[in-house]
């Protein structure tokens, strides 16, 4: 009886016990503390991101007024719009020639920041930065100065030497022209840092090696170089192309989409259409088109760097 | 239930009061009508004239025992229209909102009536035009009480001076101060000479023909003056008709006299036009002429507020109004009710219009010979036609008579100021207006 009666507590302090025990053990692995650590950014990237993600794709479905389920009919409609075809185009424009000409000045840039010694390159870096640093909704204001369609500092200064007035903004080439450059402007230091990181994890024997070899310099590059800084350009890249789809700030401050809707991207169109035009699901409809595509590309691109990761 | 019965009948009973007159009991106050009440007010941009709306506002809560609080919410960057859609989508946040244009209709469904309001103000300080009645109501319901603060009409603003000089028009002669308009010969051919002589003159008028308001607002203006429907009220695409080729070989003659950079104009281009003395006339409420007055004064006192052209089938001018409406899902709607009566009393838009310096317009007919449009200057009586108080313009919106929830596509998407600049940049005729045909088809959806 003694032990009868004893047990069932001997049992509750043993399980209590136990249990504390396993929390304890479940607390001392690296991997709960690390899950615990990330828990606040998974809960905010859950009710910010995945959330609303889950949300627009629900508003995609539904008909202008939100009342009734129409399934794929909204891109079934836009599938027939010449509009929205010329901002898939120009989408595409805008992101690859940014991305191509980013990438392009990120990789010489950095190579000239990579020569200078190492006692002034802090500065240089940081100076490169700025434009990345600061917020693009309050550099692209700047830019619209200097591009305004009456005011333009640019035409001023082209003035004194008989050239212009250029239409920055005004002529659908020249204002395509006009927001890819300060997409460029904005995007080329994230570039050149992370290229300049990249070069300098090359280990200088390659490159004596390569000297030895009787390499020149754009064989250094090509055969030295570039194979090094290969994941890093397309991680890069990868992310660059994401980002630059889906801007939004620059073009809808410098141009709004005009001039005759020449330079919308899918971000500006979809707020035209979605908020501005009161048509929500299909501004939702919009915005959502390039997912797949962008999902697609980032599975290749992901899975080539892994498969390199793997043989090296 | 019992309750709410009970406060709608006291509500019926104070607005049939009111009526007669407001002064003596504007609301019989419920129990419930307590409480807390939560305002979106657009922000102003008249420095003090939130100040003038918050005084009212706060008159109010006093007498009713009601806790109020205010959000003004600016309209640049979009930020109203965003808070509002995205009430609209939580079903939660203020009480009122204020919403501009095309707002009410896009969220009727989502709106609470207002007719006992509405009419009550009507029987009082006269009706409203038929834009505000367009915009405003939806299958018999007022969707919004028409607000004073933030509606403008954007008539011409001509300098005295240059169109003197250039156009040989003396627009103060055409439009004097605290008189009926002598504008029978300002017609769109007379216009269009200005324009012409003005270009050549190096004052070109400052009209864009960029996707923003000012400029779809201007263009819609001229659609209706040649009667150019391409949408009817019935919502049926009418585009490929000769009034609009009418008005397309019109606005071609006009766009070779205006600046070339004017495709690419937002609404604060012509402001800058106008106060850096580049231009003798822009399209615009008085929001140039006061900005001038501070900043250059010297222009401004060559400024003068005036009616459009008429053309073969009117004289339009366009007019966006504003609109207080109450939310489905506000908390306190009657004592919503009982504060939108409140503000457009005479004496609260009469207060309201002069701390906005002249610029706020009120719908209503009997308000539009306020004493502040007659004596703001310089020059003094600038602004006396701005209300249009001898109602010889329509006040109108672009792209009506369509239906409200088309119309708003064919505005936000500006396809009349596309389908200037298409046919200006050499597009045949026939391209243009196939294009639009296909545009507005896609307009239709519901």
């Amino acid at each position: 009886m003694v032990d009868v009666a004893v047990q069932p507590n001997r049992g509750v302090v043993a399980g209590s016990k136990r249990k504390r025990s396993s929390l304890q053990t479940a607390m001392k692995r690296k991997s709960t503390t690390a899950f615990l650590m990330t828990l606040p950014l998974i809960i905010l990237i859950a009710v910010l991101v995945i959330y609303p993600a889950f949300y627009s794709l629900h508003l995609a479905t539904l008909n202008k007024s939100m009342q009734r389920f129409v399934g794929l009919g909204n891109f079934e409609f836009l599938f027939k719009r010449e509009t929205f075809w010329l901002v898939v185009k120009q989408s595409c424009i805008f992101a690859i020639t940014a991305v191509i000409f980013k990438a392009l000045i990120g990789f010489i840039v950095a190579h000239f920041v990579h020569n200078i010694p190492a006692k002034g390159q802090r500065k240089w870096r940081g100076m490169l930065l700025v434009p990345w640093v600061i917020p693009p909704a309050m550099s692209t204001l700047a830019w619209l100065w200097l591009f305004d369609p009456s005011y333009s500092a640019f035409n001023y200064t082209l003035a004194y030497f008989g050239v212009g007035p250029v239409p920055w903004t005004g002529d659908a080439a020249w204002a395509r022209f006009s927001v890819i450059l300060v997409n460029i402007w904005v995007g080329a230091p994230f570039f050149m840092i992370m290229y300049l990181a990249a070069l300098k994890s090359v280990p200088d024997q390659l490159y004596e090696a390569a000297a030895i070899d009787g390499a020149n310099w754009w064989q250094r590059i090509w055969y030295v170089t570039l194979p090094m800084m290969r994941n890093i350009i397309a991680i890069t890249t990868l992310f660059s192309l994401i980002v630059t789809f889906a801007n939004f700030d620059i073009v809808r401050i410098l141009t709004a989409g005009g001039p005759l809707d020449h330079t919308h991207i899918f971000a500006t169109w979809a707020f035209r259409v979605g908020i501005e035009g009161s048509d929500v699901p299909l501004g939702a409809s919009v915005s959502l088109f390039m997912v797949p595509i962008l999902a697609i590309a980032a599975v290749f691109i992901l899975r080539d760097i892994n498969k390199r990761g793997n043989e090296s | 239930m019992s309750r709410k019965k009970l406060s709608r009948r006291q509500f019926v009973a104070a607005t049939a009061l009111t009526s007669a007159a407001f002064v003596a009991a504007p609301y019989v106050r419920g129990a419930h009508a307590a409480g807390k009440l939560s305002i979106g007010f657009w922000d102003h941009w008249v420095p003090g004239a939130n100040k003038a709306s918050t005084e009212l506002v706060n008159e109010w809560a006093a007498k009713e025992k009601v806790e109020v609080t205010i959000d003004y919410i600016p309209s640049q960057g979009n930020k109203l229209l965003l808070t509002i859609q995205a009430e609209a989508q939580a079903k939660s946040g203020h009480d009122i909102m204020a919403m501009a244009t095309w707002l009410p209709h896009a969220h009727a469904e989502n709106l609470e009536p207002v007719n006992e309001v509405v009419e009550a103000v009507i029987k009082q300080s006269g009706d409203v035009n038929g834009t505000v009645r367009y915009l405003g109501v939806a299958n018999g319901k007022w969707l919004g009480v028409p607000a004073c603060v933030g509606s403008q009409i954007k008539g011409p603003c001509s300098r005295i001076d240059l169109m003197k000089k250039h156009a040989g028009i003396d627009v103060q002669a055409m439009y004097p101060a605290g008189a009926p308009p002598k504008a029978e010969g300002w017609t769109t051919d007379t216009f269009l000479k200005a324009a012409e002589a003005c270009h050549k003159g190096g004052v070109p008028f400052g009209i864009g023909l960029g996707e923003t308001s000012d400029n779809v607002d201007t263009v819609g203006a001229f659609f209706l003056a040649f009667g150019a429907e391409v949408v009817d009220a019935k919502g049926k695409v009418v585009v490929k008709n000769d009034n609009v080729r009418a008005v397309l070989e019109y606005y071609k003659k006009l766009m070779a006299f205006l600046p070339p950079d004017a495709p690419a104009w937002d609404d604060s281009s012509n402001n800058k036009w106008l106060v850096s003395g580049r231009g003798a006339l822009i399209m615009n409420p008085p929001s140039a002429w006061a900005v001038a007055r501070r900043d250059a004064p010297q222009i401004a006192e060559q400024c003068w507020t005036h009616g459009f052209p008429v053309g073969p089938k009117g004289r339009f001018a366009p007019f966006l109004p504003f609109y207080w409406s109450i939310w489905k899902f506000a908390k306190n709607k009657e004592a919503a009710k009982s504060l939108l009566l409140h503000l457009s009393q005479p004496e609260a838009i009469e207060k309201m219009v002069t701390a906005s310096g002249g610029y706020d317009l009120p719908a209503f007919e009997k308000l539009t010979t306020l004493k502040t449009w007659a004596e703001e200057g310089p020059p003094k009586g600038t602004l006396y036609h701005y209300p249009n108080p001898h109602k010889h313009q329509v006040l109108s919106i672009s792209a009506s008579p369509a239906p409200p929830k088309v119309a708003q596509q064919i505005y936000t998407q500006a396809t009349l100021t596309k389908m200037c600049v298409r046919f200006y940049q050499g597009e045949p005729m026939e391209k243009t207006l196939a294009w639009a045909e296909g545009e507005l088809e896609g307009f239709m959806r519901s």
